[in-house]
């Protein structure tokens, strides 16, 4: 187990930054998402982890030790690639058993850590398959065997499951888990699936432009956006601007929404005439038929009405705005399009953004 | 549809008909006792039986053989570090040399044999088998080349970075992963350069120096002559050869992209 640290990353392809001054440590043991959209540079800083992209300028430790020197093939790295690159000339337990043959580890203990790393996976039996005669599922599983037989410091995953469709993803994701639970092995995964990300990670790092955005726990960071980029990447948001008329005595501050009526909301230092940008997450807003507007409720028409099972998505036009809505479906039917409805929250769920 | 599909059989085995026909023929008038080609056809092996005791033609086997086997190792060598070059590399010029890789395959062998005889004289390089070897290489060089960086443009690069990741060394794996999955490749366009070689007429035939010969060289110069049937037993051995190497690519090149 380890613990990798990267220090003031920068990678400059030609004038654009893939990194931009990046800082952050990966803790022991966790599992940590980089989440962000295509070219925002999470890829590269896997890569640069790997040894695959030399930084321009930082550092990468692993474990307290700079590997800028180092070599992929010396940093003792297990890293899972998109489309797996499993080598095709190779049976499966030849492709498992690789890493240890290259390091010149005897025979007999190749051949016991690749049957327990295949027993681990639970790919037993299929050891003199090709991976072309393998199931995408079965493929990950090999390159997950073949990264991890070699007992690496650090696991990298890009995009681990990205290649398959949505039941297995569901199913590999619980059985990495699982795995890297068993194993302990500090594992830093590439994703631009909010989902998996918020599911898989122990903590979560948004990038965009080179940057991190945020960083911290799933529902952290899900719960408290800092930015309306985090807000709106990291599942839905509505965004309400508005200005800031009265603090409270409570702390609580009095913003005339933009689109109509009064939210009271917590902000970080509000002064009144500020102007603000809060975020509104569609479940945490309640609708119904026989509600005042007033303080954090506000009137409005309903758009359309989208029923997906478990829930049922409401776009409501409030003023100048449309916002969306889930609706958790308990027995209560659904409300047609056209109606007059109001929209209400708690003051917890306004989350003040920077634009 | 019916009518359709039956027109274009026919067509098929008219084609195939104009391309075999006269093969056929003479490779059956090589087993004709006749010296005249003279029917009814009356079979006998005498002209492959006199071949044995033509030592002209054997020596100018011998001679094409090895040339093309040692063409076939140089310009696969040369060829596969190249088309790596061009694949794996950016540097100057690429564009500009990968362009000149393909004028040589459609310039006339008369023109390219006339240049290099000239040159050869120019930099005083003797006509002579070695002469000739230089010629084939040249010529077939392009051959490996493109064939092999067809093999390498849909090559997994992932492969490799994951071998690097996995503890392997560079050596290690180009060795384990990079050659192995190439081979198909290298073993097509070196089939390619031993074919371009064994059947290369007017190169050898214009740095040949008087006495020493090629096999198609030979067989030239025996049709000027007048000639038996002795010919057709020689050519009938050069088609199996050289159509037995060509099916031979063929399978490679076809099923290398599936191995």
């Amino acid at each position: 187990m380890s613990t990798v640290t990267v220090t003031d990353a920068v990678k400059k392809y030609d004038a654009v930054a893939a990194l931009d001054s990046v800082t952050m440590t990966f803790r022991e043991g966790e599992l940590f998402g980089l989440l962000g959209p295509s070219g925002s540079g999470k890829t590269t800083l896997l890569r640069a982890i790997a040894g695959f992209v030399s930084l321009d300028r930082g550092q990468v430790l692993i474990d307290g030790q700079n590997v800028g020197g180092v070599p992929v093939h010396a940093r003792n790295i297990g890293m899972m690639f998109q489309n797996y690159a499993l080598f095709p000339h190779m049976s499966v337990a030849e492709n498992v058993a690789f890493g240890l043959e290259v390091r010149g580890r005897p025979r007999e203990e190749v051949a016991r850590r690749v049957n327990e790393a295949l027993a681990m996976v639970r790919l037993g039996g299929l050891e003199q398959r090709k991976p072309k005669q393998l199931s995408g599922g079965q493929q990950q599983r090999v390159a997950l065997a073949r990264a991890l037989v070699t007992r690496p410091k650090v696991l990298l995953l890009d995009e681990p499951l990205g290649a398959l469709d949505k039941h297995l993803r569901q199913e590999m994701q619980v059985e990495l888990r699982r795995i890297q639970r068993q194993v302990g092995i500090t594992t830093i995964f590439v994703t631009h699936d909010q989902e998996e990300a918020l599911t898989l990670s122990d903590r979560i790092a948004i990038f965009n432009f080179g940057r991190i955005i945020q960083e911290g726990a799933p529902m952290e960071v899900y719960e408290r956006p800092v930015t309306k980029f985090a807000a709106g990447f990291l599942g839905e948001a509505n965004f309400l601007q508005g200005r800031v008329t009265a603090i409270e005595p409570n702390g609580l501050a009095r913003v005339a929404l933009d689109l109509g009526g009064e939210a009271l909301c917590r902000l970080i230092g509000g002064q009144a005439g500020q102007t603000v940008l809060l975020a509104l997450r569609p479940e945490k807003i309640k609708l119904s038929t026989d509600s005042q507007a007033g303080t954090n409720a506000v009137r409005g028409k309903v758009l359309d009405v989208v029923f997906s099972g478990n829930s049922t998505t409401y776009r409501v036009r409030v003023g100048n705005q449309v916002i969306t809505l889930f609706r958790q479906n308990l027995a209560q039917g659904t409300v047609a399009p056209g109606s007059e409805v109001v929209l209400s929250w708690s003051p917890d769920h306004l989350v003040q953004v920077t634009p | 549809m019916k009518l359709g599909s039956t027109l274009l059989t026919a067509h098929l085995w008219l084609v195939l008909a104009f391309l075999y026909v006269p093969i056929v023929v003479m490779a059956v008038l090589g087993f004709n006792a006749s010296p005249l080609y003279a029917l009814p056809f009356e079979f006998d092996p005498v002209w492959y039986r006199a071949l044995t005791s033509n030592t002209k033609l054997i020596d100018a086997g011998i001679h094409s053989v090895g040339i093309a086997i040692v063409n076939t190792i140089i310009a696969t060598t040369l060829g596969t570090m190249a088309a790596l070059a061009f694949a794996r590399y950016s540097f100057r010029g690429k564009t500009i040399m990968q362009l000149l890789l393909f004028p040589p395959i459609a310039i006339p062998w008369l023109v390219i044999g006339t240049a290099m005889l000239v040159f050869f004289f120019w930099i005083d390089i003797k006509r002579g088998l070695f002469a000739i070897l230089l010629g084939h290489v040249a010529l077939s060089l392009p051959y490996v080349i493109v064939v092999v960086g067809a093999r390498l443009a849909t090559f997994p690069h992932a492969v490799e970075e994951a071998a690097a990741t996995l503890g392997a060394t560079p050596w290690q794996t180009f060795r384990r992963v990079t050659a192995p999955l190439l081979a198909p490749g290298v073993i097509g366009g070196g089939l390619f350069a031993f074919a371009v070689s064994f059947d290369q007429f007017v190169i050898s035939y214009f740095l040949a120096p008087a006495g020493v010969t090629t096999l198609p060289v030979e067989i030239y110069g025996a049709i000027r002559k007048g000639f038996t049937p002795e010919i057709n037993a020689i050519s009938t051995i050069i088609i199996v050869v050289s159509m037995g190497v060509l099916l031979l690519t063929a399978r490679f090149y076809r099923f290398g992209g599936e191995r």
